[in-house]
């Protein structure tokens, strides 16, 4: 559901100013259940890609240690307003989303 | 009774701030005074911040991270909930004027018929039971108080606006007042000890809200993902002095809210805010 | 990741692939396992395939001086180096300190924000490969346990 992703793209000079973010518990597989004494398993967030007017302009990869319903934030030269952001994300469990959004 | 209350809290008034026989208006000017020389860097309006007024670094967190807050799935739910009507139809716009909007800075209030403080989560619970609905459980995470989260967000930018009229109601705000400066709890601290006789200190590597302020902006999320709505934080403060909490919603707690909002009458609330 | 070892994976995978030994969502997107489960940055490194780095004052990390909460500390990265390819972000005295790595392309800025968690006070570095060399750079972040906070 592109309701767990929200996309603030603007334009800033000539580059686009993009800020995501991202409904996630971002467990880090280090916490225990406080009533069973089990350890929490990690279900985090591990590849997230962006891409512009569809050509992939970020590729990242992220451990456990992104804080819960993570933030990013970067910069695209060459946008103009109008211009499509596409970010899409897939965790270990396998859950995916895809969000896009027009520069503002 | 009244005089051996008012010889306690002679005994236990630890500053000049708030003298025994004062109206309330006459305590918040005399707050207001004592932080003018305690504090005097900080101007009227930095007191919504609290601790955050007194540190840049802190400030900057609290910028960036409001910026994008990672709790506003937590605030988008708490919406759904105000937005969903009951089964009878009516919502909980209609139990409140202006449709809920502007309204969280007259909480809580004294209700001279009723005989008691009325907080805004109260007013909640009556607009479900009249409605033919169940009421929420005070402090309960997934249904008051993400309700509030959102709710009060509605009110974002009012100045508190408490008002202390009846001889009832001012005993009431006294009965707050008096929790507030007596000291308590294995360690032995009122609030006041640390929120106004320290206020700026740094203790355990914090610094020291004042108490000027305070009420404004409830309820907080702790690290960005943690919601502690305001008698939360009560009975928090309490546990940190080593000392029996009371319930929240209870008589004491409301009276207490009741005392510590009308100090920051004329500040702007905004609720939802991140903190440490 | 080093680009030979990429290619090499990604022809092992492809190839396994049709022979029909692993499930098509293996073509997901790949996650450095390895790197990301060292226990210590000189492994992290290892795992990474990253070599030697020269420190670089054109990465410049904005970042609390105290973090307010260990579980939020945002950081920002702005690398000036001109052709900055990747930004890699490590924590150093978290369990793993390896905590993002950042490629960029077709435009993208040599600058990357976001939110980390921190179990201590650590350096926060950042490793930029930028023309095909790596540089680096980092900033101390202090993380207390506040006694009276929740």
């Amino acid at each position: 559901m592109a309701e767990l992703t929200k996309i603030r793209a603007k334009m800033d000079g000539n580059t686009a100013d993009i800020k995501v973010l991202i409904t996630h518990i971002m467990e880090t597989g280090q916490r225990k259940d406080a009533k069973t004494g089990q350890i929490i398993p990690a279900h985090f967030i591990q590849n997230v890609t962006a891409a512009l007017n569809g050509k992939t302009v970020l590729s990242a990869e992220w451990s456990v240690a992104i804080a819960k319903n993570p933030f990013l934030g970067f910069k695209a030269k060459g946008a103009k307003t109008g211009d499509k952001i596409v970010i899409s994300w897939e965790d270990n469990k396998g859950n995916k989303d895809t969000a896009e959004e027009t520069i503002k | 009774m009244k005089k051996t209350v008012l010889a306690l809290l002679g005994s236990v008034f630890l500053t000049s701030a708030v003298p025994a026989h004062a109206t309330p208006e006459q305590d918040r000017k005399g707050i207001i005074e004592f932080y003018k020389k305690r504090l005097p860097k900080l101007q009227f309006k930095d007191y919504v911040y609290g601790a955050l007024a007194l540190s840049t670094d802190s400030m900057n967190q609290y910028k960036a991270i409001m910026d994008f807050p990672p709790f506003g799935n937590v605030i988008e739910a708490g919406s759904k909930m105000w937005a969903t009507p009951f089964k009878n139809g009516k919502t909980y716009a209609s139990c409140f004027p202006n449709g809920g909007k502007n309204v969280a800075g007259n909480y809580p209030y004294f209700d001279d018929k009723l005989g008691k403080v009325v907080t805004l989560e109260m007013t909640i619970n009556q607009c479900r039971k009249d409605n033919g609905e169940a009421e929420y459980k005070y402090g309960d995470g997934a249904t008051m108080d993400t309700l509030t989260a959102y709710a009060r967000t509605l009110s974002d930018g009012m100045p508190m606006n408490i008002k202390v009229e009846s001889p009832a109601a001012v005993a009431a705000y006294e009965a707050g007042k008096t929790h507030y400066y007596t000291r308590r709890g294995q360690l032995n601290f009122a609030c006041a000890t640390c929120h106004v006789d320290n206020a700026g200190n740094i203790i355990r590597t914090e610094i020291l809200s004042p108490s000027l302020g305070a009420a404004t902006h409830w309820p907080v999320f702790r690290g960005g993902d943690n919601l502690v709505t305001l008698q939360e934080r009560f009975v928090g403060c309490n546990k940190l002095v080593r000392a029996v909490p009371f319930a929240v919603g209870s008589e004491e707690y409301n009276n207490l809210e009741y005392f510590f909002s009308y100090m920051s009458n004329g500040l702007p609330m905004k609720a939802s805010v991140f903190r440490k | 990741m080093n680009p030979l070892r990429r290619t090499t994976l990604k022809s092992t995978i492809a190839l396994a692939a049709l022979a029909g030994l692993l499930p098509a969502r293996v073509f997901a997107a790949e996650w450095n396992k390895a790197a990301f489960e060292a226990k210590n940055v000189a492994e992290a490194l290892k795992g990474l395939g990253l070599g030697a780095t020269a420190d670089s004052k054109d990465i410049i990390i904005k970042a609390p001086e105290i973090a307010e909460s260990g579980s939020n500390v945002q950081i920002e990265v702005t690398s000036n180096i001109p052709g900055t390819q990747s930004i890699t972000i490590l924590a150093e005295k978290n369990p793993s300190p390896l905590t993002a790595v950042f490629e960029l392309s077709n435009g993208a800025e040599g600058y990357i924000s976001t939110r980390i968690k921190m179990s201590q006070t650590s350096n926060v570095r950042a490793i930029v490969k930028a023309g095909g060399k790596l540089y680096t750079a980092a900033r101390e972040v202090k993380v207390t346990i506040g006694g009276c906070g929740g």
